[in-house]
């Protein structure tokens, strides 16, 4: 018997196919003292870590003249959902060059959009 | 019965009911037969013996050992009870009969380390980086007085081999108890490496 035949991992059908480049929002329960809510986080995925029940992605997003990241577990049953809004082009697995960029350099290029039509 | 003998699988991390992530060992629990059991008018002492793991090959005094189980088993280990009367030669147990909640001791053995300093095996402080200091970085210090006592006092810790020793890990909560697959999830580390053997123990001294 192995380990990874032993854990299983549910996938969540809610949580949408996404890559690094991404951008995408996140339907996160937020427990604060009694109450549990659902925090909805957009920005752009700039990491996905692949490992197994650990897999974790990272959210980037820039808000009144901040740079915030945010890791959330994959499959963590506090995260509910994950939409994506756009589908970003990029030719890098880690987008740790964008913390380096402000304004129009830290945009990434769309995929899968053409001049007339409208893609994924 | 309140003990099996398994196979520690690994370290995952697991996802409890509030959405906390825990890190848990996956231990194979069972399935064991009691192959034995020792009784105080002939044995002196009360225990019953487990066996676990299956194997193709005994040679004969194993199998004549084993002739009563039915099952060919690898190893063996006796567990102390106090009432042996409930326990019949043959008899299966597995992971049913820890169920999430109840709090283990986990015996293994720890990762050998081969022959290493007194700054790795004792949690020494070894020498000062600087200040002139040469070849003392890792060195012990001082292993005793002069004249009197005249001698190294015996037990003093020294560099020498670590791991590979019995260790028991104490009141580890069981996770996730799946006796289908006959797989325990208990919280935190257990000593050893993947796919050694590891006894599991409802907990002595906790959650009785």
């Amino acid at each position: 018997m192995r380990i990874d035949d032993v854990v299983e991992i549910q996938p969540n059908p809610n949580i949408a196919d996404f890559g690094p480049g991404d951008t995408v929002r996140v339907h996160a329960k937020v427990v604060e003292g009694e109450r549990e809510r659902t925090q909805v986080l957009e920005g752009t995925v700039i990491r996905v870590r692949q490992a197994g029940v650990g897999s974790t992605f990272t959210l980037r997003r820039v808000t009144h003249g901040v740079g915030v990241e945010r890791t959330f577990l994959l499959h963590s049953p506090r995260v509910e959902k994950v939409e994506v809004m756009r589908a970003g082009k990029v030719r890098r697995a880690n987008l740790y060059y964008l913390r380096d960029r402000i304004g129009k350099a830290a945009r990434v290029k769309e995929r899968g959009r053409t001049t007339n039509q409208q893609g994924a | 019965m309140d003990a099996l003998i398994g196979r520690k699988l690994g370290m995952t991390q697991t996802f409890l009911s509030d959405g906390r992530v825990e890190a848990v060992s996956v231990l194979e629990a069972g399935p064991c037969w009691v192959t034995q059991t020792r009784t105080a008018e002939r044995d002196g002492y009360t225990a019953v013996q487990l066996g676990f793991g299956q194997v193709r090959r005994l040679n004969r005094p194993e199998r004549g050992h084993l002739r009563t189980v039915g099952v060919d088993l690898r190893h063996l280990r006796e567990f102390r009870v106090d009432d042996v009367s409930a326990f019949q030669v043959g008899q299966k147990v597995g992971a049913e009969i820890f169920a999430p909640g109840d709090y283990v001791d986990v015996v293994g053995i720890s990762r050998g380390r081969g022959f290493q300093g007194g700054v790795k095996r004792h949690g020494f402080r070894g020498g000062p980086k600087t200040h002139g200091q040469s070849d003392r970085h890792r060195a012990p210090g001082s292993i005793g007085a002069t004249t009197t006592p005249g001698k190294v006092m015996k037990g003093l810790r020294m560099a020498g081999h670590m791991g590979a020793r019995r260790v028991t890990v104490r009141n580890l909560q069981v996770v996730e108890s799946n006796p289908d697959r006959g797989v325990l999830l208990v919280r935190g580390g257990v000593p050893g490496a993947p796919n050694t053997l590891v006894l599991i123990r409802r907990a002595s001294k906790k959650g009785r």
